[in-house]
């Protein structure tokens, strides 16, 4: 018997409903919307390389933002004095291959694939990412309690991001 | 220089303060520049601590050519290209990490942490007069200056110290930024921006555009720490030429000597980070101290051609073709020091710099905009004569207003000199 069969069908498809939510409003920009799908004391990190997660405050970051940075981070996307979020690149993305790998008690850890394609200048970038989300339910539904998302060629050469994964 | 090598007229290239437009755009002049500077100069490619141990080594180039970085068995770095003297097939394609010998993946030639080509297989068919010594990995002139590992393809070149000139005061202050501790590479961020380079070597040395393209970055902070980055507003810094191409922009002078004014009180943004320290049994002079540098130092120094050091890290370029160029921002720690400290350093880097930081992308943004607005009014300059009006002689060489272009003329002098040769 493998952990997937004691996950229901109905518990896969209220995560992916939510991760879809999610993709959804980060390609809509809608980032009050997006702030409020998180519990407030995790962390949003994009690692370089393969640094392992338990290590991820010792070590140099894409980001690694906190409740006040993920605050301030939407803030400046807002503000319109950010030359390269004014406009933004437009993203359109998807997410696929969702594997539920822990569900205990109120706590989740999922695991899913997230492809975004960006478009500014007419010049379009492809982007592919591993993400981790654990999750917390509360109230019938899920918050972010952190997010980790891990580019491939996270540690090689990347563009500048004016949107978020 | 050979038949080839097109003839340029450098006085129409960049004089009186002017730079034309094909500077950022013409391929061919692209191909001159990689051969007559960055095959000529004192290219920086690594940090000490990026290849710590024997056998440690690290990927880097030097202009154009893919070279390792390397730390023998007795210690000595050696820099060489990363072409197997055979048929070219690259010996290495791991980013860094620790070995003892380079095996070329083709046809199994073997070569030694520094360069010298120590085995191959079946060498009957080459013939009893094959000289192995003849046949080591291409190996660049190497020197080192206090970490800081430079190479170059010249031979003749003048001694780094030399080429340094007065910087070497400047990259000895900005160390202190270890807070007593030596200064370790912390890890990278590394992006490319469609812009040829010498739109990045100017802008290491830009004050003027700080309040501009920097201002999200600037409503991210808080009041104090907002204060000190207004360097154009109270006018207290400068720019100063210190020859070769090498030029320093004082932002903050009250943190130009991190040993300096030790006792002034803690900024409101480290408190915490002060109290994390003294928890953790510091002594109240050295956390004064390991908190002052956590900051970074109060000045940009500029190197041509390719490195800066600035304020709190590394800022490497490396020319990729005419309109492409590869940049890294690299972050430095303690080594040894306070873990807490060297999280904080982390923190503000990741805050700024690299492809998701507050400052960077939106620099990204603008000097791509030089680069798409070159392609328009070709026959129009390119100024850097800001500041001319008031510059004047400083202990090193000209100095101007902090956000005098006088860096980037310094840099294009040095462009020129070393295009006429
Ligand atoms: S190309 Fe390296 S051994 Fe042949
Ligand atoms: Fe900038």
């Amino acid at each position: 018997m493998n952990d997937m069969s004691r996950i229901s069908s109905t518990l896969l498809t209220d995560v992916t409903g939510f991760l879809w939510h999610e993709a959804d409003l980060l390609d809509r920009k809608d980032y009050d919307a997006w702030l409020a799908l998180w519990s407030g004391k995790g962390h949003y990190v994009l690692p370089i390389g393969d640094t392992p997660d338990a290590e991820l405050a010792d070590a140099l970051n894409l980001c690694y933002d906190n409740d006040k940075m993920r605050r301030d981070r939407i803030a400046r996307f807002q503000a319109g004095f950010s030359i390269s979020s004014a406009p933004p690149a437009e993203t359109i993305r998807t997410v696929s291959r969702i594997v539920i790998d822990l569900a205990e008690g109120d706590r989740l850890t999922v695991r899913s694939a997230e492809h975004v394609i960006e478009d500014k200048f007419g010049r379009q970038r492809v982007w592919a990412a591993n993400v981790t989300h654990r999750l917390v339910r509360v109230d019938g539904g899920f918050r972010i309690q952190d997010k980790i998302v891990r580019l491939l060629n996270s540690d090689g050469m990347l563009n500048s991001f004016s949107y978020l994964f | 220089m050979t038949l080839d090598t097109p003839v340029y007229d450098l006085d129409a290239l960049y004089d009186n303060a002017q730079v034309a437009t094909s500077m950022y755009e013409d391929p061919a002049l692209f191909d001159v520049e990689m051969e007559r500077i960055f095959k000529n100069t004192w290219v920086w490619v690594a940090h000490d601590t990026e290849v710590p141990d024997k056998g440690s080594f690290k990927l880097s180039s030097v202009g154009k050519e893919p070279v390792i970085v390397v730390r023998d068995r007795k210690g000595k770095v050696h820099v060489m290209v990363n072409r197997c003297r055979h048929r070219a097939a690259t010996v290495c394609e791991v980013k860094k990490g620790k070995t003892s010998s380079f095996q070329c993946p083709y046809h199994g030639w073997g070569y030694g942490l520094d360069g010298s080509l120590r085995a191959l297989p079946y060498p009957e068919q080459y013939g009893d007069d094959f000289d192995k010594a003849q046949h080591g990995l291409q190996r660049l002139h190497t020197e080192t200056y206090n970490g800081m590992i430079f190479a170059t393809f010249n031979e003749q070149i003048e001694p780094l110290v030399d080429f340094l000139g007065p910087v070497t005061k400047w990259i000895d202050l900005f160390m202190k930024q270890g807070g007593g501790f030596p200064v370790k590479v912390l890890g990278e961020h590394q992006f490319k921006v469609p812009m040829n380079w010498k739109v990045q070597l100017e802008n290491t040395t830009d004050a003027y555009h700080f309040p501009v393209v920097h201002k999200s970055f600037m409503q991210s902070l808080d009041g104090e720490t907002e204060e000190m980055f207004e360097f154009l507003e109270t006018g207290k810094g400068y720019v100063e030429d210190l020859g070769n191409g090498h030029s320093v922009m004082v932002m903050i002078p009250e943190l130009v000597d991190l040993d300096d004014n030790l006792d002034a009180p803690i900024p409101e943004r480290f408190t915490e980070l002060a109290q994390e320290l003294r928890d953790e049994g510091y002594p109240e002079d050295q956390v004064k101290k390991i908190v002052r540098a956590v900051g970074g130092a109060g000045f940009n120094l500029n190197l041509f051609p390719n490195v800066s050091f600035s304020l709190a890290f590394f800022r490497v370029l490396r020319p990729v073709n005419v309109e492409e160029t590869e940049i890294r921002h690299i972050a430095i720690g303690m080594e040894g020091g306070p873990a807490a400290a060297n999280r904080a350093r982390l923190r503000l880097h990741e805050h700024f710099q690299g492809p998701m930081g507050f400052g960077s992308p939106d620099d990204a943004e603008v000097w791509e905009r030089v680069q798409r607005g070159t392609k328009g009014g070709h026959d129009l300059k390119i100024l850097v004569n800001r500041g001319l009006v008031d510059e004047r002689p400083g202990p090193d060489g000209p100095l101007g207003h902090i956000s005098a272009e006088t860096g980037m003329r310094a840099a294009y002098d040095m462009w020129k000199r070393m295009m006429s040769k």
